[in-house]
Parts: C-alpha cells; structure tokens; sequence
C-alpha cells in the first residue's frame, strides 16, 4: 500500500497535502483499494463551509456508498471536476487525484492528523 | 458471542486466490478477486466460476412428494418430467414469499430442492410444518458442494472435463451422473447470470479437486473466478430476483413480476387464496425497472417518491457494468410503475430523477 511521505492523514484515510493556506483533499491508496472498483464520486459544492469531519463528498464502488470526510475546518474553492466522468482515476493514482481544495479556516489544526509513518502503522495494526 | 462464520470446502482455494472474505448470510465467502467489474465482464465475455457451497439442499421422497410439493409452491409440478428443473416461490398462507427455490425432479417420489442458504433452516421447518403423509424430507446441504461455471465460453470449458455430450442437457434441465474429472456429479443448465451455463452439485470433498481442474481447463478460454459482488451485478442486470430484495415474506410474487411462476388454476397451494385475492382487487405494487437521469446510484432501500410523497422504495440499485449506466428495480405503487414514468430517488436527502425503464436491463443469452 502506497504512503507519500509530506502528506497528513486521518483515521477515516483521507490524506490532505496543505500549501499556504490551501489543502488539498484526497482518499488514500488503502482507501481506494478497500473500495474497489469506484464508479461515482460525489463532489462538495464551491464555497461549501466544511468543519472538520464534515462530509466533504462520498465516492461510490460497485458495492456501496462511502463518505468521505474532511480532515480539517476550511472553505471548498476548487473540486476536481475530472472525477465526474472519470471516477476511476480514483483507483488509478489516488494521491495525484484530489477530490477538492479547502481554503483553510485561521482556526485550522492538523496536530489532530498522522504522518507518513504513523499512517503506514495505523494501517497496519487496523488489518 | 457471534457463532463462528461457516466456510465452504473451498474456503482454503478462496485465500490463496487472495479473495476478499465477507460475512455473507453467516458464511464466510468471496465478494470478488481481482475486482467486481472485471469479473463481471469475463463471465459476460468469456466464463467465471463461482462457489455457491452455501446454497441449501434439500431431498423431498416417497409416494406423497408430488402432493406435498404442489401444495408448498406456487407454480405446477405436475407437467414437469423426469429431469427437469422448476422454479417457484414458495408462499406463507397469507401470500408472501417464504423463499424461491429449485426443484430438480428425478421421478414424482423423488426431488432435489436448491434453496437460499440464508433461509435453509428456516424453510426446513416450515415444510416439516406443512408434511403429507407419506415424504420423507432431509436437509443434505452439507453433503453437497456446488460450483456454478457461467458464460458464453461454460460449455466449452466444462466439456473439456466431461465424456458426457453436454449440449443433451437442455435450457433447466439436469443429469444426475455426469462424471466431471473423475467425480460423479448432478450437473443442470442453471444459473443466476443471465448466461448460459451449468450448476454442478458434487459431494463436498471433491469441491477442491474439481475447482483446479475446471480453472486449469478454462485458461485459454479465460475462465476467472468470479465473487458474490459480480454474482449480484450479474443477476440484478438479468433483473433476477434476490431473497430479501425483490422478494419476501412482505412481497407477494405477483408483486415481484413472478405471476408466471404462480399458477392459480392449480388445485391447492399454501397462498392461493391470498394470491388470488390480489389479482382479482388489482395488485397495489409492483416491480419495476429504472434508469437514473440525474447523477447518482441508486442503493437497496432508498425512498422513491412522487411529488415529494414517498411511493416505494429501491429494491437492489447499483452501477451497471454492462450498460455504463446506473439502474435500480424498486416496488413502486402500481400507478407509478408504467414504463416512461419519471420518479424521484431519494439519494442522501435529495431527490434525484430516474426513469421507469423495462426489466430485464440486459438481455439474457440462454441456450435453449
């Protein structure tokens, strides 16, 4: 399973990669492996107000639906518009294949969040 | 604590093909290897084989089995020969549905019955309730080990295997003694795909011996293991009902779209007088088939509603691999469920618009 090393990741394995005062927001390799074959993604609306652990938008595989959940408090600027037709670019390079952009809240914390390490042993130990 | 999942003879053959394990009903089984759509696609392109172990067996014998069977399902086994297989739902007294099973006739004192391995125990009972005179029934589920091999490319593959010339067994009907790589087996021109293909029954501690032999036959044909994930796409796509979905104790089969596996001029059956009832007044839902036209998938047990007044519900929805497209069937008041229908699925709080289409999505390729 594929871990990129600078990114934070959640519990519910989003990985977010923050820039200044953006962040992008994504699903994780184990995420995209455990689903399957993803076949729709809902993306949020633009200027959508997201607290963290918010519905930031839900990626569906042949077998279900799942949530997924915003890994910190922030405002959606951008969504990854590609992801419509192609919802399968999820599965093909997950980490390349954000989901939205947040513009941060000044409150924002990502102390909360893992790193490439602790993801690799949290992953680990919940298999 | 949770009783322990039941595996079937080829649990140790699902591992090493690296499957995904799931709880499926209390056994543990495969939802897919490589993945759902890619199996899909292979057992509509070419074969895939899958382990249906769990499915119930149960043996109906003696001089009242005929009797006793004509009262316990709806359709008529009467004018069914020796050989042959029958579907039909099997009613409570008040018309729903108990479970939909098999019947393999050998003679009129002697049947196969194929059911839901969910509901073995429970429909064990209810026809040791129900008994005639003269039937001794026996629940032989686990002597049994069953593997479906379903496609367009099945026959070829399993020919391979067999001396028997497999193209004598007909469109439902099955042979009792095919010998397949050495082992006897009952081997019919069933399935739940929408293909053609054969179940074959065998006893359980041939399953593994006959799985490898059947996968090193299928190679160049491109046979691939196929989970329960494309059992269900597959079936759902040929619009085939699923117990606890299309079907149950709350859904009549005239409801289902079953009307033709219920036979009302026949004497006497457990739900005839309920059944007949519902057709006379008008049968209040109905299955139905739709088409999403706004974005979104449809999932078992959404709301539909019309003019924000709920009027069924999804009974099994998904993605359809073979149609790109996502589809549901859902039991809609009858009124609604006219094909061209535009009604709202409520997907997640909003109402997304889909269209009543007609049933089955894909067009079944059996060989009759």
């Amino acid at each position: 399973m594929k871990v990129l090393d600078g990114l934070k990741y959640s519990k519910d394995h989003e990985w977010i990669k923050v820039e200044g005062s953006r962040a992008y927001v994504g699903i994780t390799d184990h995420a995209q492996h455990s689903l399957g074959s993803i076949v729709f993604v809902e993306l949020p609306g633009l200027g959508k107000d997201l607290n963290e652990g918010d519905v930031l938008g839900v990626v569906e595989s042949v077998k279900a639906a799942s949530d997924v959940y915003s890994p910190v408090s922030g405002t959606v600027s951008e969504v990854n518009d590609a992801l419509i037709d192609a919802p399968e670019k999820l599965n093909e390079d997950p980490y390349a294949e954000w989901i939205a952009i947040l513009e941060l809240s000044d409150a924002c914390r990502t102390d909360g969040l893992m790193d490439a390490e602790e993801y690799r042993k949290f992953c680990l130990e919940e298999a | 604590m949770e009783a322990a999942l039941k595996r079937t003879p080829l649990y140790e053959i699902h591992r090493s093909l690296g499957g995904k394990l799931i709880d499926f009903g209390g056994w543990e089984l495969p939802v897919q290897y490589s993945g759902i759509l890619e199996e899909h696609q292979q057992v509509r392109s070419a074969a895939g084989l899958f382990d249906v172990s769990h499915m119930g067996e149960i043996t109906v014998k003696g001089r009242d089995a005929e009797k006793f069977l004509q009262k316990l399902i709806t359709n008529d086994i009467s004018h069914t020969k020796d050989f042959q297989v029958m579907y039909s739902p099997v009613c409570y007294s008040d018309g729903g549905i108990v479970d939909d099973l098999l019947v393999y006739k050998y003679n009129s004192g002697n049947y196969l019955l194929v059911v839901n391995a969910a509901n073995t125990d429970k429909d064990f009972t209810w026809m040791l309730q129900n008994l005639e005179d003269e039937v001794e029934l026996e629940n032989v589920s686990a002597a049994y080990a069953q593997i479906a091999i379903q496609g367009p490319k099945a026959e070829a593959v399993l020919q391979k295997l067999t001396d028997f010339q497999l193209d004598k067994i007909r469109f439902y009907h099955f042979i009792p003694d095919v010998v397949i790589a050495g082992v006897n087996t009952i081997t019919s021109r069933t399935g739940y795909t929408g293909e053609d293909g054969f179940e074959i029954y065998l006893p359980a501690k041939y399953a593994v011996l006959v799985w490898e032999k059947l996968m090193e036959a299928g190679k160049e044909d491109g046979l691939a293991p196929a989970g329960l994930g494309a059992r269900d796409t597959l079936r759902f796509e040929a619009a085939l009902p699923l117990y606890g979905h299309e079907i149950s104790e709350d859904i009549s089969p005239l409801e289902a779209g079953l009307g033709k596996f219920v036979k009302l001029d026949k004497k006497e059956f457990i739900g005839k007088k309920a059944l007949a009832n519902q057709k006379e007044k008008g049968i209040p839902r109905k299955l139905a088939g739709f088409e999403m036209l706004d974005r979104g998938i449809p999932r078992s047990h959404y709301d539909v509603q019309a003019d924000g007044a709920s009027i069924g519900f999804v009974t099994t929805g998904s993605y359809s691999p073979t149609l790109a497209k996502n589809i549901g069937l859902a039991l809609l008041d009858s009124a609604f469920a006219a094909e061209g229908t535009v009604i709202d699925i409520i997907i997640r709080g909003r109402a997304l618009k889909g269209k009543v289409s007609t049933i089955p999505f894909y067009s079944k390729k059996y060989k009759k």
